[in-house]
């Protein structure tokens, strides 16, 4: 027949696609690793019920730990969207000596332990500090150890963008006589914006879950600075696992609920620039 | 010109309140306060050595079984076909959106005393939770997703054209593999890698809740940080604190080598 005479491809379009047994033994890592322990939380929650499920995430002090950590996690997107746009901007956009050097040390947040992060920050801001800046055992310093933790994202994400931004718009609107905070506002913030928005998601998904970097730093006083992954902690070693599942569950539908949107959202602007 | 200088004020002082100076501060406050005698005799104690080569051993067993796996499942998203691909994707950056307590807590949920496997590897002799598995576990987990993260899109970029003529010419998967697609990934490979270290070494919230930390058995240089501090040694948390600020700042020192390579 026809059909045997042309020898089929062995694999169907791609040179190097995995094949044999390479692709079944890395689904099994990614399973035994990551799904079955998550699979796990969902299957202990479920086993717990909606009541007691109920009843973790509107205690008291759960509910004070969740407001923190999720008032904090907004602050702080606020502030490094903020403070994290103009960094990129001088970045790019302006020149001065040590420009590289600054540029370079950006990812430090992501290379230092969060541990190491929370006693550098506790010697400089803590009861000892030099300066004269105690925040220690504050909601303060919650906010401060979760800006340290996530300030390369919006910095990372805005930076490309404006370095592929074409200045002409600017131009043209500046020759046009519009000033430059009009230029800001109707030219440069609206191309930045998407890229804001997703570091911004980052940072928050990252925020919400962080540990390291504030445990040493805010005292973890119920009701006050303690957040929701310190009190999960607490909730574990007191064997309280209805209410560790209950809000650790929360913590990750609201991580997963913001990077899909982000997702989703991407994937819309990109059909429409389309 | 007041304007430019005005941004260029606010984000330098922005990263140096934030960033520099503090960081900076951690290193001065260590030698000055303590003197490098004491760090050193600090960072030579068994105890700190051990937490050490603990957090070395985990780290050779977790970057390797990523690194592999990272590249399977990059060449899988990419270059196949399969039915899924979307799922895998989004399941293979799953661990960035999980906090670190919850995956210590998920893996006490499988393998901890009363979780589903737990007594069975405790019957068997090899308990996971409070024992070396269970770090290992919960660093596998938190660093799994950097090495599929980083080839992913040089993959895409590199296209298909080349793995395409070597399999005609008649190369087979292994050879295009090894002779093509890896030597045009290995820079994102090893920008990958280079992360996944970072984070095997730093982890600190996931190794926390699944260690027991259990001086000179169970307790990785970043406990080593939590511990001594809680425990009155500042001498001892400064001095771990330290040889991880100084391995950070390799990490950091060896991106920013490989950074313009990935880009080209």
């Amino acid at each position: 027949m026809a059909s045997e005479a042309i020898p089929a491809p062995r694999r169907s379009i791609l040179g190097a696609a995995p094949s044999g047994v390479a692709p079944g033994i890395a689904i099994t890592y990614l399973s035994l690793i990551v799904l079955l322990p998550l699979a796990a939380l969902l299957w202990v929650s479920t086993g717990y019920g909606w009541h007691q499920f109920k009843e973790a995430v509107t205690a008291p002090d759960a509910v004070a730990a969740l407001k923190l950590t999720f008032g904090a996690a907004f602050a702080v997107v606020l502030i490094n969207g903020f403070f994290g746009t103009i960094v990129a901007w001088v970045l790019v956009r302006d020149d001065f000596v040590g420009k590289r050097f600054v540029n370079s040390v950006i990812d430090l947040p992501f290379a230092l332990p969060t541990i190491v992060a929370g006693l550098t920050l506790l010697t400089l801001y803590g009861p000892q500090s030099p300066i004269d800046l105690n925040l220690a055992y504050t909601r303060k310093a919650v906010i401060l150890a979760l800006l340290f933790e996530t300030m390369p994202f919006v910095i990372r994400s805005v930076q490309p963008v404006l370095l592929e931004m074409e200045r002409d718009m600017e131009e043209a609107a500046a020759s046009l006589g519009a000033n430059r905070f009009v230029v800001f506002r109707r030219i440069i913030l609206p191309t930045l914006m998407p890229a804001i928005l997703s570091g911004g998601t980052l940072a928050f998904a990252r925020a919400i879950g962080e540990y390291g970097s504030v445990v040493l730093l805010s005292g973890n006083v119920p009701f006050h600075t303690e957040v929701a992954s310190v009190h999960i902690k607490s909730q574990i070693e007191s064997d309280y696992t209805a209410g560790a599942a209950a809000l650790s569950l929360v913590l990750l539908g609201a991580s997963l609920l913001v990077l899909l949107t982000m997702n989703y959202l991407q994937r819309r602007g990109l059909r429409h620039a389309r | 010109m007041l304007a430019r200088y005005g941004l260029r004020l606010v984000a330098l002082g922005y990263l140096a309140m934030l960033l520099l100076i503090p960081v900076g501060m951690i290193v001065y406050h260590t030698l000055s306060s303590y003197g490098a005698s004491a760090v050193w005799n600090a960072m030579t104690q068994p105890d700190m050595v051990s937490a050490l080569e603990l957090t070395l051993k985990v780290a050779l067993i977790a970057v390797p079984l990523n690194t592999v796996f990272g590249i399977v499942f990059a060449l899988m998203i990419v270059r196949t076909n399969i039915p899924g691909k979307a799922l895998l994707n989004a399941i293979v950056d799953l661990p960035f959106a999980v906090s670190p307590v919850v995956v210590g807590f998920t893996l006490i949920l499988v393998y901890g005393q009363n979780g589903w496997f737990g007594q069975w590897f405790i019957d068997h002799g090899y308990p996971i939770i409070f024992s070396t598995p269970g770090i290992v576990l919960a660093t596998i987990f938190v660093s799994l997703p950097f090495v599929a993260r980083e080839v992913i899109p040089v993959l895409r970029e590199i296209g298909t054209e080349q793995e395409e003529a070597a399999t005609t010419i008649g190369a087979t998967g292994w050879q295009t593999f090894w002779r093509i697609t890896l030597p045009s990934i290995r820079w994102g490979v090893v920008y990958g890698i280079v992360l996944t270290t970072a984070r095997a070494i730093g982890e600190f919230g996931a190794v926390a809740v699944v260690s027991g930390s259990v001086i000179g058995q169970t307790q990785t240089l970043t406990l080593t940080v939590d511990s001594s501090y809680q425990n009155f040694d500042p001498v001892g948390a400064y001095a771990a604190a330290l040889e991880l600020a100084a391995i950070a700042m390799c990490t950091l020192f060896v991106m920013n080598l490989i950074k313009p390579r990935r880009a080209n």
